[in-house]
């Protein structure tokens, strides 16, 4: 899946919020060893804050880097799956906010954990095709777990937006090409008016993440012509740490490879935005010239592939807005009852 | 009663098939255990399935009517046996009773579960509904945690050390390692067994039979079909017995002895005619480790709060004093409790005809005991190589 058009990233932006709760101490409320939780820290939403806030400023992030004008862009897509409304886009308020609107494409996306890159691929589309020139493509989330699974160790909140546009020397990349796979898998899921999402465990790995993945990957690698030693990066969605590390030893990649852009570890996960924060990490570091691969996965099934080449502006844009590593280091602990009233999870 | 020979068998490998269901696991293994056989479908005469969770995890029941149709061979005489994770052992006594009788020639038994495609919430719920719903299921209990409070009590009874249990998953993981159907085919430690997560104290995760899917089948059959079909079958049904218990240990006069499987194993040795230092190789239903230890006691081989130690002095070893789970146990080869019974006999047949992955020398006699809820059901099923 090649552009007619080439098509380059204008700019890019992230948010994190500065909230934090370890790993140990959600063990500790719920008597787990604390030796063994998938991850050491995860982001909290301030009381303030939810995909909608975090949209606006992962955005304006992206349009300083940009350096366009908010009227310049002519479509904003916003990929969650925790959207403030059940009915009434994210999308507009994120337009009327950054004085995008009233001229622009605007539309929600929801498809777990990969509809942040799926706004992405249909800004490309978008963009090659000529019909717009600038396009803001989002992926946020303050992700839900249910108190005491699994995944409350690890559903985390933050976003990351990219304005793609046509490709020129301004760009800080180009999108080589980008490849999805897709399948029917029941891996995860959220009924309507169900206030936590359900998975179904173990088979959330092998048959969905890891299988979605890697045909993603290997289906963009031989679309494009392209081995595994041609990356310099690779950026996967990340659950957890295990995940993407044990994809990456799969396809081919070293450890070195993907350290730069696996932040789980230290963020959680992210959701829509847990791959493309990723890509904006890397993007804080890479030389021009360099080769990313980034691949996301949302539950359901699918994954999104993307080759993505560092330009020469890199070096200018990057330091236009706060790092993701700003982010990171910009934290406050809270203990697990604080986590309970910022996540409302006291149904009053 | 009429001999009954074992002349055949298949299975699939155990664990998590996500793209194969029920009846395709089923299917497969049946059809592999008539190749075996090297019979035709035509011949079979009846089926029985052993199941335990189909309706609480398929939402599916009537399997006799399923798997018949889907082997292509409706019109055959058809039932699911369940008796919780006696539910492989149990059928297979119902295959043999039929042929036994008298009534049929040939009949397949086959067992199968599925328990991966479902939320691990609903396996928990699924499996305690073997033990009391009203009396104890209803408190919350768990099965890990039932046989938590066994093992407490035999450690405090005998005075006897976790490790010296626990060895019984390094055991079972150490002859998986061989075993292409098993679920986990690599060794582990007694450290990394005790190291493991708590699950219900002090049961800890190593020390538990995994959730799993898989399906096995065998093809029993009458001394006049198997004179039809010409060939020397080697295995015979010696014995096959099947005893309760109370349900629930609440009732137990001892919670250390499951009398189901002395009750099964000792009518079994009087009907085969032959006592415990007769038999060769056995496969035990060991779900969580304590249970191991207890089957090998209650089953004759050692006295009560004694059988620890055959463990321990290598006594269950390939050639030693009585070889056990050369198949890698519920532990390794896995556990999808309905067809788990059936696993076994099929781990057994393997050895009698000399084809096992662990094969003990020169074996004629072996025993495979399945157990259902904590042991409030328990059958036993001894073969013989004839020939």
């Amino acid at each position: 899946m090649k552009p007619l058009k080439k098509v380059g990233i204008a700019g890019y932006g992230a948010y994190i919020p500065m909230y934090r709760i370890k790993d140990e101490e959600i063990a500790r409320v719920w008597g787990r060893d604390v030796r063994r939780t998938p991850i050491q820290e995860k982001s909290v939403p301030g009381i303030d804050e939810d995909s909608l806030t975090f949209s606006v400023e992962a955005a304006q992030n992206a349009i300083l880097r940009a350096k366009v004008s908010p009227q310049e862009i002519e479509a904003v897509y916003v990929g969650s799956e925790s959207p403030p409304y059940a009915v009434k886009p994210t999308a507009t308020v994120v337009a009327e906010a950054l004085g995008i609107t009233p001229r622009l494409i605007a539309i929600d996306m929801e498809f777990a954990c990969r509809a942040g890159t799926t706004a992405m691929q249909s800004v490309m589309g978008l963009v090659a095709s000529e019909m717009i020139k600038y396009g803001l493509a989002i992926g946020t989330d303050t992700a839900q777990g249910r108190p005491q699974d699994e995944l409350e160790y690890t559903a985390a909140s933050g976003a990351a937006a990219f304005i793609l546009g046509p490709h020129n020397s301004e760009n800080v990349a180009l999108i080589e090409g980008s490849y999805s796979y897709v399948t029917d898998t029941p891996d995860f899921w959220r009924r309507e008016g169900e206030f936590y999402p359900m998975h179904s465990f173990r088979f959330t790995g092998e048959p969905a993440y890891f299988h979605h993945i890697y045909h993603a990957a290997i289906g963009l690698m031989e679309s494009l012509g392209l081995k595994n030693s041609d990356f310099d990066y690779v950026v996967f969605h990340q659950p957890n740490v295990k995940f993407p590390l044990k994809i990456a030893k799969l396809l081919g990649f070293s450890a070195d490879k993907i350290k730069d852009g696996l932040l789980t570890g230290i963020i959680g996960n992210t959701y829509a935005a847990a791959s493309m924060i990723g890509l904006a990490a890397v993007l804080d570091k890479a030389k021009p010239g360099e080769r990313i691969l980034m691949v996301s996965f949302g539950s359901g099934a699918g994954s999104d592939a993307f080759s993505i080449i560092v330009q020469d502006a890199i070096e200018e844009k990057r330091n236009l807005a706060p790092l993701v590593e700003d982010y990171i280091k910009r934290k406050k602990y809270v203990d697990y009852a604080t986590y309970v009233r910022l996540r409302r999870k006291l149904r009053r | 009663m009429n001999k009954v020979y074992l002349i055949g068998g298949g299975a699939t490998k155990i664990g998590e098939h996500w793209e194969k269901s029920l009846r395709d696991l089923f299917v497969e293994a049946a059809l592999k255990a008539v190749d075996s056989a090297e019979i035709s479908l035509k011949d079979i005469e009846a089926v029985y399935v052993g199941n335990m969770s189909s309706g609480e995890l398929q939402g599916q029941e009537h399997l006799g009517s399923l798997m018949a149709t889907w082997l292509g061979i409706p019109g055959v005489a058809a039932a699911k046996v369940e008796a919780a994770c006696a539910s492989g052992g149990v059928a297979f006594h119902q295959a043999y009773l039929a042929v036994a009788s008298g009534l049929y020639d040939c009949v397949l038994v086959g067992g199968v579960e599925k328990m991966t495609d479902a939320i691990i919430y609903d396996v928990t719920a699924a499996l305690i509904m073997a033990d009391d719903y009203e009396y104890v299921a209803f408190t919350g209990a768990s099965f890990v945690g039932l046989n938590a409070i066994v093992y407490r009590y035999y450690m405090e009874k005998f005075g006897v050390k976790q490790e010296d249990i626990a060895l019984f998953a390094v055991h079972d993981h150490k002859y998986a390692v061989n075993n292409s159907y098993a679920q986990y085919q690599f060794a582990v430690s007694l450290e990394r067994v005790l190291e493991s997560p708590n699950v219900a104290d002090p049961i800890k995760l190593f020390e538990c039979a995994p959730v799993g899917d898989g399906s096995a089948a065998l093809v029993l059959c009458s001394e006049d079909f198997a004179k039809k079909l010409g060939k020397d079958f080697l295995v015979q049904v010696a014995a096959s017995t099947v005893a309760t218990d109370t349900i629930s240990l609440t009732n137990r006069r001892d919670l250390a002895t499951l009398e189901a499987t002395v009750k099964a194993a000792n009518r079994a040795y009087r009907i085969a005619k032959i006592s415990v230092e007769d038999i060769d190789v056995i496969e035990v239903h060991d779900a969580f480790t304590i249970l191991g230890v207890l089957h090998l006691e209650d089953l004759g081989f050692a006295e009560k709060g004694q059988g620890w130690k055959l463990l321990k002095e290598g006594e269950l070893e390939k050639n030693a004093k009585i070889p056990t789970n050369m198949s890698g146990g519920l532990k390794a080869r896995g556990h999808p409790v309905g067809s788990t019974g059936v696993y076994q006999i099929f781990d057994i047949y393997l050895q009698l005809i000399g084809e096992a992955p662990n094969q003990v020398d020169s074996a004629e006699i072996g025993l495979a005991q399945s157990v259902g809820g904590v042991g409030g059901t328990v059958a036993i099923n001894i073969l013989r190589r004839v020939k």
